[in-house]
């Protein structure tokens, strides 16, 4: 569906009279929502705007008029009426209200002065508005047990709960894990777990952002800083490449807190747990403060200049000995744009090497990523049919997976994946594949090519898979096949090469040309890195080398001449000896290049190593040179979400030591070797990229900073005016419910005000140069696609004692960032491999026993778990756990097929 | 004035095997539903309507017009209430352990008047016997060949389930009672939509009826809803059920003919209450269940009539009469039938949930020794935050009508007998403790 045609929809309107004031209302708005848009608060518990109402705490009582007359009425719960009359504050409504406020404190300890909530508790701010004032309560109150733990990060006070069901609801409506609900009854009843099962769910932090009382709270957080005390500016997570909105709170300069901000095209208010805690990364120990250069064999503090100059000196020795060919960049993903375009203008002009890569052979080709007709994730809720082909996004991107779950229910899902994800609980069609066979598969589903023996496929789900798209194909003659189709892009396994993906998209591209494409890759800016020019033969703005080659060569100067290697291609040349330089961009390969035995072997076959990075990790450890540059939280700039939408990052803490922004970091090496990258500040980096890099024609921070475009801009501008001239709908922004997310709200009154913050930093005077001359090179387009060789290396046969093996990813793993985050790093699953139950009866061991793992290129030994779920001839691994599952795939084959071995 | 009139639902309460089916298909059983069977569904319906048949369950409202409003649908429902679970209300629990084949029969000519396939008895869990009674019943109907498929011969099929209630007087109120039979907690449901016969079991077209209002359906189809009509006066047709407890001489269930039968006529005759216990006065009496408000011996005269009683402020509902002398204390009254609501509130709505809590303090406070007089005040103010304005019908600020039915005890109380508080509050405790 277009934006246009989404528009179109006029509603009709009807007259709602709130407090004497005419308000024109949409027949099915609630009487609550109409009565804010006149202005009229109406005071509430249970009521969330981004749940559905349940009319539970009866704060929101008001005088509502029907057939017979007036009636007390709950707001949150009563849709208006042509012709209605409300009164919100009429004696008996206030009495209703005061009246209710009062039986809420009845049983409530007032324990405000050494509660969390205290300064920003709901239940405070509406007793002193609404409440009657004085408490005529004598008697004694209820009383539980003080704080139980009700799953690892949260803690649940019985005494303050006002049962108002946000939490539990929360669970089983928003996050679809009801892992928490009532028990007992009336006067007694308790949010409560489940027996022997803790509320440990990747959305547990939610429910404490939205208890209007102290009675949850979240141990990174608890008895940690009072509202008054506490800074905030609005910023991106980037964890994910979700891109959610949050607001970062900080206490005496440190993080103490995320907030999900209510950002409508993206997280809606929510947030993951590893996004919301994952902040204390930022205060690890084990971060890079200091230069770090490599002495006798150690690392040792040195001052930037002579780290500098080591690189320097290596960049040299590089050019002597291989030309311009010898340096590689790995990473980029975790930098800003502003810093993505200085190192790929350093890469590309000065250093004039092509072989860069923002990802590490666990993505999608650049081209293919930038090449894509693109959808912004409010495509995907509203489009007539989601084909997900993907890896578990629960476990990924864990905020796209609440908003896709929830347009389950309206929009007909078709999941296309190895092993069954969280979506295929609510996925109309799960069409499973065996790891290898994603292009055959898509092609079986748009007709081309026989539904029979795709291998793990089930004929009979692809006929229902191909009927929910002829359904659509019947609809509007003069529309493109496809249209209103979103295709969520991903890799299912990384296991499984991603040329196979990438021949599916190519295939599902052709033959549904107006279906629109998501890319789910993981790292936070990983499609800004992309836009930014951080891929072979890829140039900033989405253009491809030769396309560019004048435009940049007339702003930067001269250009390398090929197109360059990517990150498999990367390791491969440093591993033979072919490279002689490699720089990390905040890369960690070891740990995250599928082919972890190639990934080792070529850092520590390049003669000089350099890590740009904000924690020690297994990479750098490995590392000649190491820069510590600003991270998360510390950093001015923007970020770029899987939608293509750019959003302004502010910093609210200070980087530690004496570390840089990563762009400056490439302009001092651009200097020390000689030369003026032409970046004096981010000011006039981000001018330039606006300048130069056609997609983000326009897009600048200046631009980011005004309050409407709180949601970002998604780029190209061209393609999204409606983004950015204003909400979609057209309406005003919604106002902010200080309910919805009280955190945010009383910091906004009490603290430093909510907003981009602080000014940026008074900026050189910057060349203010000239646009080349000449048209703008074109965008990258699809195209480019089958220039790419795509669709080679088909599967080898399994043979009979062999099983392939999916490798999916944990939310919780031993990444450097859930490692380096107190609360988080626990959480990280214990290794096992699972196999359908068949295989262990086969094998003859128990659940937890373990066995040898062995494929072409490696072994482990992990315990074996059984999971019916699974087919007979697939096991599943998890990256980056303790296990080293990635040691078994080999990055040169389609697929990686193992063998089990029992341990005597 | 106590008639002659026949006994509608009690009539087998005089044999010992009652609820064998035996002596049901002795006394006229099942004959009902053969009856039924032989006629359209439609007339079954005409029927009822012309029976003017109340709803029994406390409510009052015409069987007729809730059946009529069952939105037509490929799946319907029909769910009996039998979590009959009110203190001093009794008749359902008589009529499941006596004739259960009488509820089932009744059951049953719902089900082919309303054209639904599927019917359900949610029945109290307590009632051990009964739900044995009950489901061996249903065994036994289906052994007749008045369950299932083929229904005598007619073509026609049903399946009957029996629930047990798992102890919540909350799951009576019929949209949480749905909810619990879902399987979920028993909440009830917000409004709207306003009737389970729009939106019910499993989102379908429900009918909740009451256990009393099924057993007088074999009598209505054999005899005719004109017959039943005939009984009584206005719109309080045909007999009823009532459950007399508490400082009487002669407690327990008695049949009688509606609206024409007086209170003083149930409680003081012989041959019916007996009068108030060892010769006491009667000080006041509970005319429909622990949630209406109470009357006075003024009210004595009063006809066992719906639209009489609800003219005076009170009601009929679920046809439970407590009596009350002049040794009960009105505040421990008040404070029981609080407590009973305190301990039964599902704890959905604050006002229910805390407000209960609250009042059943105070007034046991208060009974205790500890009261103000400013407790009155405070009491009737907390009330009127639960039903403002406390009046009857009263108003509510909670989802459904558990909450509005706590201040009955309690405004009645201290309206009728303010002194008496007030006596508790300057004498530091019970003044009638030695009474007892």
């Amino acid at each position: 569906m277009t934006d246009t045609a989404r528009e179109q929809v006029a509603p009709q309107t009807i007259q709602v009279t709130v407090d004497g004031t005419p308000v024109p209302a949409v027949p099915g708005e609630l009487v609550i929502e109409v009565a804010e848009r006149a202005g009229v608060y109406i005071p509430r518990f249970c009521y969330h705007p981004r749940m559905e109402p349940v009319g539970m705490c009866r704060m929101c009582l008001v005088e509502v008029s029907g057939p017979r007359g007036f009636s007390l009425q709950p707001a949150c719960y009563v849709r208006v009426a042509d012709g209605q009359e409300v009164r919100t504050s009429s004696p008996k409504a206030a009495k209703a209200q005061e009246g209710v406020l009062e039986f809420l404190l009845v049983n409530h300890p007032l324990d405000c002065p050494v509660c969390d909530k205290g300064g920003e508790c709901p239940l405070q701010d509406q007793a002193l508005s609404h409440g009657p004032g004085e408490s005529r309560f004598v008697e004694e109150k209820r009383h539980w047990e003080k704080p139980i733990e009700i799953g690892p990060l949260i803690h649940l006070d019985r005494e303050r709960c006002i049962q108002c069901a946000r939490c539990t609801r929360f669970a089983a409506e928003v996050a679809g894990e009801a892992l928490i609900d009532f028990a007992f009854r009336g006067a007694h009843i308790e949010v409560a777990p489940f027996p022997e099962r803790p509320f440990s769910s990747y959305f547990s932090g939610n429910t404490v952002q939205i208890c209007p009382v102290g009675a949850l709270t979240a141990a990174p957080y608890r008895f940690r800083s009072r509202p008054w005390d506490l800074e905030q500016v609005e910023t991106t997570c980037v964890t994910c490449s979700v891109g959610c909105r949050v607001a970062a709170q900080s206490s005496a300069g440190r993080l103490v807190r995320y907030l999900g901000i209510d950002s409508e095209p993206v997280n809606q208010s929510w947030l993951c747990d590893k996004g919301r805690f994952g902040y204390e990364a930022v205060h690890a120990t084990n971060r890079v403060t200091r230069p770090l250069v490599r002495r006798a064999g150690e690392l040792v503090e040195a001052r930037w200049a002579e780290a500098l100059r080591e690189v320097a000196a290596g960049v040299r020795q590089s050019d002597q000995r291989f030309g311009p060919g010898g340096i590689a960049v790995l990473g980029g993903a975790r930098l800003t744009n502003e810093d993505a375009y200085a190192w790929s203008k350093l890469a590309k002009s000065i250093l004039r090497t092509d072989h860069v890569d923002a990802q590490l052979g666990d993505g999608l080709p650049a081209e293919l990523v930038l090449g894509l007709p693109r959808a912004t994730i409010d495509d995907a809720v509203h489009a007539k049919a989601l084909i997900v082909l993907a890896p578990d996004l629960r476990e990924e991107l864990p905020v796209l997976y609440l908003r896709l779950r929830k347009a389950a229910a309206t929009v007909p899902v078709i999941e296309c994946s190895t092993v069954p994800t969280a979506l295929s609980e609510v996925a109309h069609v799960r069409c499973g594949y065996l790891p290898g066979e994603a292009q055959r598969l898509a092609g079986a589903l748009v007709g081309d090519g026989s539904i029979e023996e795709i291998p793990g496929a089930d004929p009979a789900e692809i006929e229902r898979a191909r009927a929910v798209l002829s359904a659509l194909s019947g609809e509007g003659s003069d529309a493109a096949v496809g249209d209103g189709v979103v295709i969520v892009l991903g890799r299912p396994s990384l296991a499984e090469d991603a040329r196979s993906i990438a021949g599916a998209a190519a295939l599902l591209q052709r033959a549904l040309p107006g279906a629109r494409f998501l890319s789910v890759l993981r790292r936070a800016n990983v499609h800004g890195a992309l836009d930014m020019g951080l891929a072979p033969g890829i140039l900033p703005g989405r253009v491809g080398l030769e396309a560019g080659r004048q435009w940049f060569e007339a702003a930067w100067g001269e250009l390398p001449s090929d197109r360059g290697r990517d990150a498999r291609g990367i390791l491969e040349a440093a591993a033979s000896g072919e490279l002689s330089m490699l720089i990390l961009l905040g890369a960690d390969p070891i740990a995250d290049f599928p082919d972890a035995a190639l990934a080792r072997h070529a850092l520590e076959q390049v003669d000089l190593l350099v890590a740009v990075a904000t924690h020690r990790d297994a990479s750098n450890e490995l590392a000649h040179v190491v820069l510590p540059v600003a991270g998360a939280d510390e950093r001015f700039g923007s970020t770029t979400n899987l939608e293509g939408r750019v959003t302004r990052l502010a910093p609210k803490v200070v980087p530690p030591g004496v570390a840089w922004p990563a762009w400056s970091v490439a302009a001092e090496l651009a200097r020390t070797l000689g030369n003026d990258l032409g970046c004096s500040s981010i000011e006039t980096l981000s001018r330039e990229i606006s300048r130069l890099a056609p997609a983000h024609r326009g897009i600048d921070l200046d631009q980011l900073s005004a309050p409407e475009r709180r949601d970002g801009i998604v780029a190209p501008l061209a393609e999204t005016p409606v983004t950015l001239l204003g909400r979609r709908d057209g309406t005003s922004p919604r106002p902010i419910d200080p309910m919805a997310t009280p955190g945010i709200f009383s910091v906004e009154e009490q603290g430093a005000p909510l907003g981009a913050g602080t000014a940026l930093p008074v900026g050189g005077s910057g060349r203010r140069a000239s646009s080349p001359e000449g048209a703008r090179p074109p965008l990258l387009a699809l195209g480019g696609l089958e220039a790419l060789g795509l669709g080679g290396g088909a599967p080898g046969r399994l043979d009979a004692y062999s099983f392939r093996l999916v490798l999916r990813r944990a939310l919780y793993d031993h990444g450097t960032l859930v490692q380096a985050s107190l609360s988080l790093r626990g959480l990280a699953g214990q290794a096992v491999l699972a196999a359908n139950p068949h295989v262990l009866e086969q094998l003859g061991v128990q659940a937890g026993d373990p066995v040898r793992c062995k494929s072409e290129r490696g072994a482990i030994e992990v315990p074996i778990a059984p999971d019916a779920s699974l087919a007979r001839n697939v096991v599943v691994l998890t990256a980056n756990l303790d296990d080293g599952a990635n040691a078994l795939v080999d990055a040169g084959s389609p697929v990686t097929d193992v063998r089990l071995e029992t341990l005597a | 004035m106590i008639t002659d009139a026949p006994r509608i639902v009690t009539s087998r309460l005089g044999h010992s095997d009652s609820h064998t089916l035996e002596r049901y298909l002795a006394t006229g059983g099942y004959e009902g539903l053969r009856a039924a069977l032989a006629r359209p569904p439609a007339e079954i319906r005409e029927e009822v309507d012309k029976a003017s048949l109340l709803g029994r369950g406390g409510a009052g409202f015409p069987a007729g017009r809730k059946w009529s409003m069952l939105r037509p649908a490929e799946i319907t429902y029909l769910v009996i209430n039998g979590d009959e679970s009110e203190p001093a209300t009794f008749k359902d629990h008589l009529l499941i352990e006596r004739d259960p084949h009488q509820v089932i029969e009744g059951t049953i000519i719902a089900a082919y008047a309303l054209g639904v396939a599927q019917a359900f008895i949610f029945c109290r869990g307590e009632f051990a016997l009964g739900l044995e009674r009950l489901s061996q019943a249903v065994n036994e109907a289906y052994a007749h060949g008045a369950l299932g498929r083929n229904i005598f011969g007619s073509g026609w099929s049903l399946d009957l389930v029996i629930h047990p209630g798992a102890g919540a007087y909350i799951c009576g109120e019929e949209t949480a009672l749905l909810e619990s039979l879902e399987g979920k907690r028993g909440f009830p449901r917000i409004k709207p939509p306003y009737f389970p016969a729009a939106i019910g079991l499993y989102g379908a077209p429900t009918v909740v009826n009451n256990i009393e209002t099924m057993s007088n359906l074999p009598w209505i189809v054999r005899n005719g809803g004109a017959a039943f009509a005939a009984l009584g006066q206005g719109s309080s047709t045909g007999t009823r059920l009532f459950a007399l407890s508490g400082r009487v001489e002669r407690p327990g269930w008695y049949e009688l003919e509606m609206s024409k039968t007086t209170f003083a006529d149930l409680i003081m005759d012989p041959s019916l209450g007996g009068g108030v216990k060892d010769g006491h006065d009667l000080k006041a009496f509970i005319p429909g269940g622990v949630s209406a408000p109470w009357f006075g011996p003024e009210h004595l005269s009063l006809g066992l009539d719906q639209d009489a009683v609800a003219k005076q402020g009170s009601m009929l509902g679920s046809g439970s009469v407590v009596v009350m002398d002049d040794t009960t204390c009105a505040v421990r009254a008040a404070w029981r039938i609080t407590r009973f609501f305190y301990r039964e509130s599902c704890g959905q709505c604050t006002p229910c949930r805390e407000g209960s809590g609250w009042l059943e303090k105070i007034l046991r406070r208060i009974e205790e020794g500890a009261g103000r007089e400013a407790d009155l005040d405070l009491l009737m103010d907390a009330c009127d935050n639960i039903a403002p304005g406390v009046s009857w019908p009263p108003q509510q600020t909670t989802i459904c009508v558990l909450g509005p039915s706590i201040p009955s005890s309690i405004a009645s109380g201290i309206r009728m007998f303010r002194d008496e508080f007030l006596l508790h509050v300057k004498e530091g405790g019970c003044p009638m403790r030695d009474a007892r």
